[in-house]
């Protein structure tokens, strides 16, 4: 019995797999945030002047603003002025062709499961690979432009797509949006920007995979994707970074555009670093996400599964512009030791015959905190409008917590609304069912979340279904006991 | 292959057991009977690893090894399998997923390989269909709204799939209809064999009507009282437990 104990806490040790650094020689700014530091980043990024007034704009703006404290979640404050805004891999700026990519570069991705040379990479995943401040690589670009999607780093499509860029670019999360997004407009460094043309099937899965490396970095990306009328896109995030005991910061804006009788499918694996069992260090991640279905039956969905950083804190949006179209939300939350998460997502109907879904899935092991908080507006034009959300909680242990916080907001009579919420938790008979059949605690643990899960995981493109499983019974290793 | 002498349990420091004595060997089949209460159940639970029972005295050897030292799934693992008086529900978990989760974990312990899906299906069909259970049921959420005598089924089906050695069925028989109460009472005699042991725990002679025990054991105020053969079971039918207890006590 001890022995087994024993194991157990080995697990928990070593349940972080993406922990270690990457020793590559990197060109830093100093921390502290201003005006000259946004001007720097844009003229490392050599943009044109558009953007970098844009930048100060929202930078001004946010230095007006004062952080929210809405979220139910919990933390020292941030010292703004104590991070570096920039960090990059030395060498030249912006992505080169994939031999030209440090080799260390390559080693790391390789080493996160995510081969950068194009004959190694899984089969149909183009992927961009972002690190620290920059886009190091990006795969299956020829491929793409045959078929005429871009596919790119968004300071590369700054420079060779700005009226793409100028366009669309905080037309759906505006700089002013919220204290989050001023800060990322002003700084943000790197991320990917997509481009699907009018009734183009993107041939390949699109995938960016996030890397922090250096300490005391925040990591600012932004991602615009632009699907036009009738085409379709499907795109996955991955996201890791180091143990450190310093806690980073993470804010990211994304924004997607879906025009007419578009489809937009975007899938997130979250797995920032979490902190320790006390909770030093980890990942703050404070995300802007939305999608505008701006165009008639337009369709975008979201499907996260977020099983790191020490604080989570996204909601994933729908503007339901269009008449006729369809915003869909499915979530994973997992939190243990100490994590917080306040996530969830906002369905703003506005279009007639619009509808959504909401499936979210909060689970808490340990300590950790989960809160689901989700808005559904139906407003006075947006006849018909339907939405069904299901709200499902787990609780893992005696400590853990969860709280639902559903804001429904009805303007329009004809609206049909669901909402089912449960609670449950993995109660010790059914632990010691599962182990009388011969079950280990672990993999009991590990196929009642998957089973919690699973209407949440038959959303995730095939090729990570199987990984975000497994992500999960790493990160709940451990977590009973 | 199962020895148990002068077993002593508690729960929180309330004595269940007060010294339990029974010997199981290969191939025999014990059944269990005693009022409500008496610590059938219980017993049941100690054998299979339950935690919540302290065990303050006594010892139990399962194939030379000491039994009460082993975790829950080592003792799975090792042959010992426990078809519980109230099946568990596990919502969201497959029916399906959970039987061969289970069944690979047990082969893997056998130094058997894991079976591939094809031949998962086949396996689990053949049983499934052994104790008439519909297929809607394997692909359903494990026990989760199956009425009472689905569960019971589901636990036999686990029985015939697992192949354990030594198989505690704790009361398999209670709240089934007549044709369910066969499939159980089949079930056990299908899978009754010179390496195989069952103990049935029950009140009832209906299913020591077809299945024939080798001995019949009264468990009482946490010891056993009384052992017999099948004409025992026939006589506790007749007359209660109360002459029993009487005995006992005098
Ligand atoms: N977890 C527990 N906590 C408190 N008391 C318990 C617990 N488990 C068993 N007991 C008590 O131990 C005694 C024996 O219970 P047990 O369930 O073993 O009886 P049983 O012989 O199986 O009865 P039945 O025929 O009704 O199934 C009872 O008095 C019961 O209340
Ligand atoms: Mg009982």
């Amino acid at each position: 019995m001890s022995a087994e104990k024993q194991g157990v806490k080995e697990l928990i040790r070593r349940e972080y797999q993406q922990g270690f650094v990457t020793d590559i020689q990197t060109d830093t700014l100093p921390p502290g945030l201003d005006e000259g530091v946004v001007r720097a980043i844009s003229a490392k990024k050599q943009e044109p002047d558009w953007m970098l007034d844009w930048r100060l704009a929202a930078f001004r703006h946010w230095s007006e603003q004062t952080e929210p404290e809405w979220a139910s979640v919990h933390h020292a404050p941030i010292d703004y002025q104590s991070i570096s805004y920039y960090a990059a891999p030395s060498a030249r700026p912006g992505p080169a062709s994939l031999d030209e990519v440090d080799p260390k570069l390559l080693e790391t991705y390789a080493k996160l499961g995510i081969p950068l040379e194009e004959q190694k990479a899984l089969a149909g995943v183009a992927v961009d690979a972002v690190f620290d401040s920059v886009s190091v690589a990006t795969t299956f670009k020829k491929k793409l432009a045959e078929a005429g999607v871009i596919f790119c780093a968004i300071s590369e499509a700054v420079r060779e797509h700005p009226e793409l860029v100028k366009q669309y670019l905080g037309s759906v999360v505006s700089y002013r949006d919220n204290f989050f997004a001023s800060l990322n407009a002003a700084v943000f460094s790197d991320g990917t920007f997509v481009y699907v043309p009018k009734g183009v099937r993107c041939p390949m899965e699109l995938s960016t995979y996030f890397r922090i490396n250096s300490a005391n970095t925040g990591q600012f990306e932004r991602t615009l994707i632009i699907a036009e009328e009738g085409s379709h896109v499907s795109y996955l995030e991955g996201c890791t970074a180091p143990m450190r005991d310093e806690n980073q910061l993470h804010a990211a804006v994304v924004e997607l555009v879906a025009l007419d009788d578009a489809r937009i499918k975007y899938s997130t694996v979250q797995n920032w670093y979490p902190g320790d069992e006390q909770g030093r260090g980890g990942i703050y991640n404070f995300v802007t996400k939305r999608g505008d279905c701006r165009g008639a039956r337009s369709h975008i969905s979201w499907t996260q599964v977020e099983t790191g950083s020490a604080i989570t804190w996204k909601y994933p949006s729908c503007i339901l512009r269009g008449d006729g179209a369809v915003g869909e939300f499915y979530s994973v939350a997992v939190t243990k030791g100490r994590q917080q998460a306040d996530t969830g997502t906002k369905m703003i109907h506005i279009g007639r015959n619009t509808r959504s879904t909401i499936v979210s899935k909060g689970i808490s092991a340990g300590h950790g905190s989960n809160a689901y908080r989700g808005l559904v507006r139906i407003t006075p034009k947006a006849e018909n409008a339907r939405n069904h959300t299901q709200c499902d909680s787990l609780l893992i242990g005696d400590r853990s917590a969860a709280h639902t916080f559903p804001y429904i907001e009805v303007r329009n009579p004809s609206a049909k609304m669901e909402h089912e919420a449960t609670t449950s938790k993995i109660g010790d008979d059914q632990l010691f069912y599962c182990r009388s059949r011969g079950l280990s605690e672990e993999d009991a643990v590990s196929m009642i979340v998957n089973g919690f899960c699973k209407e949440v995981f038959k959303e995730l493109p095939m090729e990570f279904a199987a990984e975000a499983q497994k992500l999960l019974s790493v990160s709940l290793e451990g977590a009973v006991g | 292959m199962l020895t148990v002498k002068d077993l002593r349990v508690s729960v929180d420091e309330q004595p269940i057991l007060n010294g339990l004595n029974l010997e199981v060997g290969e191939g025999e089949v014990h059944a269990i009977m005693g009022p409500n209460g008496s610590g059938k159940s219980s017993f049941a639970h100690v054998l299979a690893g339950r935690e919540g029972y302290t065990v303050t005295g006594g010892e139990v050897r399962f194939d030379d090894q000491d039994l009460l030292d082993l975790s829950v799934e080592e003792r799975a693992r090792k042959g010992l399998f426990l078809a519980l008086q109230y099946p568990v529900e596990l919502p969201g978990v497959s029916n399906l997923v959970f039987l061969r989760e289970s069944l690979n974990a047990i082969r893997a312990a056998r130094g058997e390989p894991a079976l591939d899906a094809a031949t998962f299906m086949k396996v689990v069909r053949d049983k499934a269909g052994q104790v008439n259970m519909s297929p809607e049921l394997l692909k359903r959420s494990v026990n989760a709204g199956f009425s009472g005598g689905e569960k019971k089924r589901n636990e036999i089906l686990q029985l015939a799939l697992l192949e354990p050695r030594l198989a505690i069925l704790d009361e398999t028989d209670s709240g089934l209809d007549i044709d369910a109460l066969r499939v159980v009472a089949d079930g056990v005699n299908v899978l009754r064999s010179p390496q195989r042991a069952f103990i049935l725990v029950t009140h009832y002679q209906r299913l020591l009507d077809y299945v024939e025990p080798d001995y019949v054991h009264v468990l009482s105020g946490g010891r056993i009282v009384r052992s017999g053969d099948k004409s025992l079971a026939l006589e506790l039918e007749r007359r209660g437990y109360g002459w029993i207890a009487g005995e006992a006590a005098a």
